[in-house]
């Protein structure tokens, strides 16, 4: 502990750069004060990130930012060329690359800035040294200080790299998308897309009334789907639970095995499972003939009906998860004080009343962040919709959705089948939006709630 | 309602349980066969020699392998490069994001620096964009490097994530007595030591449930597989494939195939799960619930 106290003591009480001390040339030249304290190891370092920096930039970032400014000027086209009578197809600009690499430069300057910042301490570090007369360390010191001191260093750069490369940058380049016109009408290389500022989310809106017509009934079904969704199997699930771990019950581990099979299945045979078994000439349906309950032409369509197709899915959602929801339960029920069951009980309190007053408070108290993630995953539930019913049915009153499409599946539809990818990334940010401002809520008023005396 | 229960003859009480229980065990049978159907469906189909994607009765008229024989040396969808590929991504993501998913959750639990509380913030915002919203952009970098169709991107696309999904793990560390890593810090051991040596042994059911995960992650996937492959059929990977296999023209030729691959694929894992299924439970919990 003493030692960190003392770090951090030094730490604060770096000297400044002034103009009279000559660590100050690490302002302009990167590395120099290591350089002039003997490491040198580290100052070449510091010294080829900015060469490289300057040389990059000259050669090509610079450029590369002008492309993301007009996102390409020259479309592709025939020319002919001079001295030759026949035209040639010439490359025109292709926006999409010129965006991507003007994304690039962008992250490439954050890191160099970080790497600048860096230089700086380290040269206020280096006129430390020189001023209180201790040599600094060397380069091996440092590197050995990697599996210690800095040992997150080590253990956050690949981490930090996969998610500039795989997350960050392909986001904010989706994001910078939904300000662009870049849609079936504008697709690289043939053509050049362009910014067009925030219209994308004004047709979504309703200045467009077929996307707003679309958009506005899915949210509504997105939003209907994940309150239901969430909250049916939330309740069946610790009903399920409180069922197998009844007083009395035997095979416990039996009874919990069979349902659990349910998770340890990929997702998507399941899914595909079901969605034969509720086919017209699926075993549902043939059951239900053989049995005399329907005839040939009376099979249910469950999957092509509007309100039938809903309710499926959300039948089919239970089948998936209350197993889920009844393994994380089954653990914090035997966590309550059964005192509180036994005083209830002596009031003459009845099972249901139990349930309510008792078990479900106790439950939400203690899982409202499991309540919140899955809530969420529901919004951006793919697998259910996309493998059970791909939206279907179709309806010629939305814009490229089905009846049972959430925002997720028709932003998937828009990019995939339709390449309409401005819509696309305006809806991602729209779910994000939702997705963000309910997770802040909800956990805005679980930390306020001060009900931590009432269980625990 | 109070008195009558309390005038109740203690007989009358025993029935009520008696009656409850039973109730209860039927409950629980027929819920258990609602959720058991589905699956006996999928293997009895696998099995099945009648052929056609659906059949009047429940329990096939003959029982054969050849299904299985047909799916393995199906040259038209080939089931057999589908799931080695599948298998081999998902090997290479368990090792790959297990091992970030661990070492960022104890960055995190274990060391303070100025970064720890600005990286959680932007997990957590990144963790709210839907996952695929920026799936077009991950295919225009990958094919800015030439990596596109290829089971290496696929892995780094599955991995990449690995450094945000740390909430469950990071929890499970938190709640190792810090106790342990001072005695070793006075022995002098250096914080990577303390992670191999201190913190890891104690792991077990983080490890196994993080890598649970991620390997099963590379089987149920579509989006990101089916972007990055294209066309390529011998890159797919099983999900992508089957999805096709049943596709609506070849539902009738293909759907005993189709049944006979979801067994294949489904017991290996079943059985895994089953096994770990209390570590599983422990690290869910660990995770789900706020301390």
């Amino acid at each position: 502990m003493a030692k960190t106290e003392k770090k951090e003591k030094t730490k604060s009480s770096l000297p400044k750069l002034t103009s009279n001390t000559p660590e100050s040339i690490s302002i302009g030249i990167m590395g120099f004060a290591n350089f002039m304290n003997g490491q040198i190891i580290k100052g070449f370092l510091f010294l080829a990130i900015e060469a490289g920096y300057l040389w990059f930039m000259i050669t090509s970032g610079i450029s590369a930012l002008n492309g993301l400014v007009t996102l390409g000027t020259q479309k592709q086209g025939w020319v002919t060329p001079v001295g030759s009578k026949i035209p040639i197809l010439a490359d025109g600009d292709n926006s999409m690359i010129m965006m991507i690499y003007g994304v690039a430069v962008i992250v490439l300057t954050i890191i160099f800035v970080g790497a600048y910042l860096v230089n700086l301490h380290s040269a206020r570090q280096m006129l430390a040294y020189r001023l209180s007369g201790v040599k600094a360390p060397g380069f091996v010191y440092d590197m050995k200080s990697l599996t210690d001191q800095k040992f997150h260093v080590t253990l956050m750069t690949p981490s930090i790299i996969g998610i500039l490369l795989f997350t960050i940058l392909p986001l904010i380049f989706m994001i910078l998308i939904a300000f662009t016109n870049y849609d079936k009408n504008h697709q690289p290389p043939g053509n050049l897309f362009e910014w067009v500022g925030i219209s994308n989310f004004v047709n979504m809106l309703g200045a467009d009334k077929l996307l707003s017509g679309t958009f506005f009934p899915v949210l509504g079904w997105t939003l209907i789907w994940a309150v239901v969704a969430t909250g049916s199997n939330y309740i069946l699930g610790i009903m399920l639970a409180l069922l197998i771990n009844k007083k009395g019950i035997r095979f416990k581990g039996m009874w919990r095995t069979i349902f659990v099979l349910t998770i340890a299945l990929p997702q998507f045979i399941t899914l595909l499972v079901m969605r034969n078994m509720f086919n017209e000439y699926g075993p549902i349906n043939e059951f239900l003939v053989s049995a005399g309950i329907l005839t040939n032409a009376t099979r249910i369509l469950f999957l092509n009906n509007v309100l039938l197709a809903r309710i499926t899915v959300l039948v089919v959602n239970l089948w998936i998860g209350v197993p889920y929801t009844m393994l994380i339960s089954s653990g914090i029920l035997m966590n309550i004080p059964a005192d509180m069951y036994e005083a209830a009980k002596i009031d003459g309190a009845s099972p249901f009343k139990l349930f309510v007053k008792i078990t479900m408070p106790y439950m939400i108290f203690v899982t409202t962040p499991y309540l919140i993630t899955q809530f969420i995953g529901n919004i951006n539930n793919f697998n259910v919709i996309f493998l059970l019913t791909g939206g279907n049915p179709t309806t010629s009153s939305y814009y490229q959705a089905g009846k049972t499409d959430l925002l997720v599946t028709w932003l998937y539809k828009l990019t995939v089948n339709n390449r309409d990818y401005s819509y696309a990334s305006t809806i991602g940010i729209v779910v994000f939006v939702i997705t963000a401002s309910v997770a802040l809520i909800t956990y805005r008023n679980t930390v306020s709630y001060k009900r931590e005396e009432e269980f625990s | 309602m109070t008195g009558k229960k309390s005038s109740r003859p203690i007989s009358g009480a025993r029935a009520r349980r008696y009656a409850s229980d039973t109730a209860a065990y039927a409950a629980l049978i027929i819920l258990s066969v609602i959720w058991i159907v589905p699956i006996l469906w999928v293997v009895f189909t696998a099995f099945r020699v009648e052929p056609g994607s659906f059949s009047a009765d429940f329990i096939p008229k003959g029982v054969t392998f050849q299904n299985f024989i047909d799916l393995w040396n199906n040259t038209v969808y080939p089931f057999k490069t589908w799931f080695f590929n599948t298998l081999i991504v998902a090997v290479c993501t368990c090792l790959l994001s297990t091992l970030l998913t661990l070492t960022i959750s104890y960055v995190l639990s274990r060391m303070r620096f100025k970064f720890r509380k600005p990286y959680m913030n932007m997990a957590l915002i990144l963790g709210m964009f839907p996952g695929f919203m920026s799936m077009i952009a991950v295919y225009y970098v990958l094919k800015a490097v030439g990596m596109t169709q290829s089971l290496t991107a696929l892995v780094l696309v599955y991995s990449a994530g690995a450094g945000i999904n740390f909430y469950i793990c990071k929890g499970f560390f938190d709640t190792i007595p810090r106790a342990l890593d001072e005695a070793a810090k006075l022995d002098g051991a250096t914080n990577a030591q303390i992670f191999s040596k201190v913190i890891m042994p104690l792991s077990g059911p983080i490890i196994v449930y993080t890598s649970l995960m991620a390997f099963m992650a590379p089987w149920g996937d579509f989006i990101f597989a089916k972007i990055l492959m294209g066309d390529n059929y011998y890159k797919y990977t099983v999900a992508i494939g089957m999805f096709q296999m049943i596709a609506k023209d070849n539902i009738y030729a293909y759907f005993r195939q189709f049944a006979a691959g979801c067994v294949c694929i489904g017991i290996p894992i079943i059985v895994m799960f089953i096994l770990m299924q209390r570590l599983y439970v422990e690290g869910v919990t660990g995770g789900a619930v706020k301390s």
